[in-house]
């Protein structure tokens, strides 16, 4: 069956998602991301969604299953490359998505994994 | 309602297409005098024989031009309606293609059927209805393109009107001047936000300095635009908010929650500056480049 | 008001949710809608379809593409014959839900379209029906 390939980069996990997934496809997503955080010990977990063009509750709902478990495992969640429609339609749900920063590409979106959890916030931002 | 199957329109111009051709072609001619120059005889006469034949095929199945069956009449007239608007021609003026077939078709009929009064009437009846449809359907087609004019226009307007400037690498600064109303902002807004993953900028200062008042909807609309900012990753600062504003948000009761708002402009900027890793240094008198 | 267009989906399987996606897309984008309106009903359509094989025990969606004098826009019907919703005005407040989901379902899609119409009767199934208008 299908699965969504998971990079790993040194101590960090990178997931991009490019298909337009079906529940089942994003459920094994997140039991696959889990088993590879644990196995890794991955300090950090990017999940570029740069490729989706919508983002409805269930999706938002897996990555904030993602970012609670990965920080019980004591990983980082960062989600890079929303697109414009995407956020201004998840901000009208009432959608946040607790617990996971975001950057514009993957490239910032490492930069945040990279910095750890800075301890004078004033870079990288939280989708509150 | 006169029945398709027994409307002799059709034999009629069959019969007598060139006649009605010529002294159509020439009645449109003399109509058109001040503008013979825009358009050549010969592409008069290839719309009008188009027109004609047209017109006969299609009475042949339905006598309302509304119907499926006329669909290569109206996207004829449609064609020409559209050419003519081009060439500056007013729309009665494009009608009058249709209406100046009356004359020569009504000659015809009576040549025909002046014997039968009554057979007379009817087919009068039904060339007069199915030209005056076609006549008025060249002004529809001529509205629609009109109001499509208007529309591009005032998009175009909204979007110069307010420009995302780039302040700095990596900032963005909006300046919304005027009185904002809630389609205008929100396509301030989706322009915003398209410019922050365009330049890929970190931060994006709202300024508020040149608009007179806030209300509910506006407000609202800024909030959902910092919110939707930070989902993409960028971080938004309101600033030049004056003190009346300042009341009329409190006032409604608007929660700005932890959205970072700044009076100036100017400091607006420090904060954008250092978040996003610069530092600004002041040399020495004597030293700075000229 | 004329209906130029109607499209039938069953909604049963994950798959099926998929496909009904891209059928309210390409129906959004044939009545030219923008970017952000597109994202916004197709959003809604996931979720009212996500809801009606999830809660509804599977149904159909009905597409219909709409003229209105100057004016286009977009119908989506959603019918299942589930157990239906008990407290329609209950489930459209936000963070209501019974699947342990966010209950953001109904709520959200109401807000992202034009104008949204519930009809649901215990044990007799849910029809909700969703329009966006265009301009």
């Amino acid at each position: 069956m299908e699965r969504i390939p998971i990079l790993r980069m040194g101590p960090f996990l990178l997931v991009t998602i490019q298909v337009d997934m079906h529940d089942r496809l994003a459920l094994t997503l997140q039991d696959d991301l889990m088993t590879q955080i644990r196995d890794t010990s991955a300090r950090g977990v990017l999940i570029d969604i740069s490729a989706l063009d919508m983002v409805d509750s269930f999706i938002g709902r897996m990555i904030g299953n993602i970012a609670a478990m990965a920080r019980v495992l004591d990983a980082e969640t960062v989600v890079t490359g929303m697109q414009p429609a995407v956020a201004i339609t998840l901000v009208e749900l009432g959608l946040s998505l607790p617990g996971v920063r975001t950057a514009l590409d993957v490239e910032r979106g490492m930069a945040l994994l990279t910095q750890g959890r800075d301890p004078q916030g004033q870079r990288g931002r939280r989708a509150r | 309602m006169p029945d398709p199957a027994r409307t002799r329109l059709p034999d009629i111009l069959g019969r007598y297409q060139q006649e009605i051709l010529d002294d159509w072609t020439r009645l449109q001619q003399e109509n058109l005098t001040r503008r013979r120059d825009l358009i050549s005889d010969q592409e008069l006469k290839r719309q009008s024989t188009a027109f004609l034949q047209g017109i006969r095929s299609s009475a042949t199945m339905d006598v309302d031009v509304r119907s499926a069956a006329w669909q290569p009449v109206r996207d004829l007239l449609g064609e020409i309606s559209v050419s003519r608007a081009r060439l500056g021609l007013s729309p009665s003026e494009t009608a009058t293609f249709v209406f100046s077939l009356k004359q020569p078709l009504f000659a015809r009929l009576n040549r025909e059927l002046g014997q039968d009064a009554r057979a007379l009437a009817e087919e009068t009846w039904t060339a007069t209805s199915l030209l005056d449809g076609l006549g008025l359907y060249t002004m529809e087609v001529y509205q629609k393109g009109r109001d499509e004019v208007i529309i591009r226009q005032q998009q175009e307007l909204l979007e110069l009107s307010t420009p995302v400037v780039q302040l700095w690498e990596g900032v963005l600064g909006l300046p919304l001047i005027g009185t904002l109303d809630s389609n205008r902002t929100q396509v301030v807004m989706e322009s915003l936000l398209q410019q922050i993953v365009d330049t890929k900028a970190e931060v994006a200062i709202i300024d508020i300095t040149g608009v007179p008042t806030v209300d509910t909807l506006v407000a609202q609309h800024l909030l959902k635009t910092v919110a939707a900012a930070r989902l993409m990753g960028a971080d938004c600062i309101i600033s030049g908010i004056r003190p009346q504003i300042a009341q009329t948000i409190v006032h409604l009761g608007v929660e700005l929650g932890d959205v970072v708002t700044k009076s100036s402009l100017a400091d607006a900027l420090t904060v954008a500056l250092r978040r996003t890793g610069f530092v600004v240094t002041r040399t020495a008198p004597g030293e700075g480049g000229r | 008001m004329v209906v130029e267009r109607v499209d039938h989906l069953p909604l049963r399987t994950d798959e099926d949710l998929v496909r009904a996606r891209q059928a309210v897309r390409e129906a959004a984008v044939a009545l030219g809608f923008s970017l952000v309106d597109q994202t916004k009903i197709v959003t809604a359509a996931s979720e009212l379809a996500r809801n009606t094989i999830r809660h509804g025990g599977g149904g159909d969606m009905q597409v219909e593409r709409l003229r209105d004098g100057r004016r286009s826009g977009v119908r989506l019907t959603f019918v299942d014959q589930g157990a239906g919703i008990p407290d329609i005005e209950q489930a459209l407040r936000d963070g209501y839900t019974t699947g342990g989901g966010l209950g953001l379902g109904l709520g959200g899609a109401r807000r992202l379209m034009s104008d949204l119409s519930i009809s649901s009767r215990p044990a007799e199934g849910t029809t909700i029906v969703a329009v966006r208008w265009r301009q």
